[in-house]
């Protein structure tokens, strides 16, 4: 295989891998940016993704050929709903954040595990029948070098998560309310006096970050596992985490880094087919993006600017 | 009402909680909560084995809980009990095959090397926190997936090719035939004798050392303890490794006690996320964390009897423990709740 050849493979392949984890990661942003810290990102991409199936196995035979579409929409729901939870716990009952985040993780593998069984009737779901499949962008497809690159077997799931990302850069950097859901994240006092509800922001920044958690974990169950159990989604969650840190709380930074930890998982997935790479043991590419985070966090990006009043819950009156 | 009663009124009404909306979760989706209940009571108390069965799983949950909640009480967070966990197991696993010893010297050696490779997953997050100011949340967690594939190759490395150490040497194994005769040869271990000694010597360290004192003092407010003279950094490190160790020992329990193995995993044992939990309901102290162990460690064990005997699948009481991890974090509202109801008995 030559080198393009490889290219036109494992570029495709890291895009379809990155997009569960681009719109995690901007849900990330979102609750974090507001001063809420969400480890539960790997609970709430759980219970997007057995939503997603649960919904497709479900209504398959009302909505047919967009299922998989209207399964997005559901999970996105739930999944909103579900972190309504995590932002009682963490906005209104002051909460530690991060023991909350982590009784999210419990929580959604334990109830979607438990509802699998009393559904199904065992440990994992029947596999769907309509999912996302790859497709080639017309006209575009035809370019050369990025056609084959970016236009041809991709996902529209993809273009969504970018597009999501754009997007969440927009909102959060030139509207108002990005400005004040910024605002609450470093300093809620400052943004409370000039009269920004600080709850109310917060609330709504969780259930953002629920809402694209869930679609992202439903993409992830529509395209790649197909089915729903309990080793569906074993980390992903805590990568958009990781990928939410290394882009410094930036959309487009934390398009960037899931971008990246998609190519590392499409190299360890994928790469056993490819010359050079499938002489390296395969725990090295496994444990890769955890190490890079590791060594970036440690090296690259520093003492990152984190939201100043991220993981304290906001208090009135108190300095 | 005293501050102290309420500290022990929170978790016990979080307990109650979690078992009521465990009750309604099983009521909504049709199962009978009585005999859901029934069933986890018999498989924690049944009879003589099962409670062996109990106390050999509350074993690996007491150590858990102990690496929380010493990392905790100098202010960090360590979620890496999980991969600190896995690679105790594989240490002692690899130390009860390899080697062959009088036992004097094989089982502590065994424990040594869990206690130590433990404490090396602590010590990686502890000096970047220390020395770079990263985060050891976000390292921990990294620092569980690098282990589970790390000792995943490393078994398959070391049996050829297999998902099984093998079984370790009789020399390094914890196995008591006085326990198991005791509780109808149940797996019942030695090794609840050491995690009831690391909870002493927690107790010790903690309240009885200068050390102690420091790790504390750093865990209270570390710019105070900075000016007093402390070495922060050091500290940090320090309870990172120790917090590794008990994490450590608590594999080694799985390794030279329950399984006398080490196999390929597909994903975590769940056992270091559960002694968050402990740790949280036990207010992080060694004590407590005897009691948050046991209760998890019987609820865990004793719902492996609930699909056979009341037809309702396990999970309901990770649902259960999920929900009581809730309600201790939101002790707040509990607590509130409590003083107000307190102060109008008094009123009256």
């Amino acid at each position: 295989m030559s080198f393009l050849e490889v290219l036109y493979f494992l570029v495709p392949a890291a895009i379809a891998y990155a997009a569960p984890l681009i719109l995690t990661a901007i849900g990330g942003v979102f609750s974090e940016r507001s001063g809420v810290v969400n480890i539960g990102l790997e609970g709430l991409m759980v219970m997007g993704a057995f939503i997603g199936i649960l919904f497709n196995l479900t209504f398959v035979n009302v909505f047919g050929a967009g299922t998989e579409w209207m399964a997005l929409l559901a999970a996105m729901v739930v999944a909103a709903l579900f972190s309504l939870l995590h932002a009682v716990a963490s906005v209104s009952f002051r909460a530690d954040q991060v023991v909350s985040g982590v009784a999210i993780n419990l929580l959604a593998v334990a109830l979607c595990l438990f509802l699998v069984k009393m559904i199904y009737g065992k440990g994992q779901t029947d596999f769907v029948q309509e999912r996302f499949l790859r497709t080639d962008f017309p006209i575009l497809e035809k370019i050369p070098f990025f056609g084959p690159l970016f236009f041809q077997n991709f996902y529209w799931t993809s273009t969504l998560a970018i597009g999501i990302a754009v997007l969440a850069w927009i909102v959060l950097y030139y509207t108002p309310f990005g400005l004040r859901l910024r605002a609450v994240g470093e300093h809620p006092m400052a943004a409370d006096t000039m009269g920004i509800n600080v709850t109310r922001m917060r609330y709504i920044a969780v259930m953002i970050s629920g809402g694209l958690a869930g679609i992202g974990g439903a993409i992830y169950s529509q395209s790649i596992s197909l089915d729903f159990s309990h080793s569906t989604i074993n980390g992903q969650g805590f990568m958009a985490l990781a990928a939410m840190i290394f882009g410094k709380w930036h959309p487009l930074g934390a398009m960037g880094a899931a971008l990246f930890f998609g190519f590392a998982q499409a190299l360890s997935i994928v790469g056993g087919s490819l010359p050079v790479i499938s002489e390296i043991p395969s725990v090295f590419l496994l444990i890769l993006p955890y190490v890079l985070t590791i060594l970036a966090l440690a090296g690259f990006i520093g003492k990152a600017n984190a939201p100043k009043a991220l993981g304290t819950p906001y208090i009135k009156g108190k300095r | 009402m005293s501050n102290r009663l309420v500290n022990i009124l929170v978790p016990v009404i979080s307990v109650i909680l979690g078992l009521i909306v465990g009750a309604i979760v099983m009521l909504v989706s049709g199962y009978d909560p009585v005999a859901g209940y029934a069933a986890l009571w018999n498989g924690i108390f049944g009879d003589v084995y099962t409670i062996g069965e109990t106390i050999r799983q509350i074993t690996p949950y007491i150590l858990a809980g102990l690496a929380v909640a010493f990392a905790f009480r100098t202010g960090l967070f360590n979620i890496g009990v999980e991969g600190q966990l896995i690679v105790g197991w594989f240490a002692a696993a690899y130390v009860g095959v390899a080697f062959d010893f009088p036992k004097y010297i094989h089982l502590p050696l065994a424990l040594i090397a869990a206690a130590g490779a433990g404490a090396l997953w602590g010590f990686i997050p502890g000096l970047l926190k220390a020395r770079f100011k990263v985060h050891e949340v976000i390292v921990t967690i990294m620092m569980n997936y690098i282990a589970l594939h790390t000792t995943n190759a490393l078994i398959k490395t070391f049996s050829d090719g297999g998902d099984n150490t093998g079984p370790i040497n009789p020399s390094a194994s914890l196995r008591s035939e006085f326990l198991e005769n005791m509780t109808d040869f149940s797996r019942l271990h030695y090794g609840i004798l050491i995690a009831l000694a690391m909870v002493f010597v927690m107790w010790l360290i903690l309240e009885k050392t200068t050390r102690g004192f420091e790790l504390k003092a750093v865990g209270l407010n570390h710019n105070a303890s900075e000016y007093s003279g402390m070495n922060v950094n050091k500290n940090i490190i320090l309870a990172m490794v120790i917090s590794g160790a008990f994490a450590g020992l608590g594999g080694a329990m799985e390794a030279l006690g329950t399984f006398e193995y080490a196999s390929v995993k597909g994903g975590f044992t769940g056992i270091g996320f559960d002694g968050i939990a402990v740790a949280l309901l036990g207010a992080n102290t060694p004590l407590g964390v005897i009691f948050g162990a046991a209760l998890f460690g019987s609820l865990k064990y004793g719902a492996l009897n609930m699909p056979n005997e009341a037809g309702i699948p396990t999970e309901i009481v990770s649902i259960v423990i999920a929900i009581i991890i809730f309600f201790v974090a939101s002790g707040y509202v509990i607590r509130l709740f409590v003083e107000r109801f307190s102060k109008k008995k008094e009123a009256k």
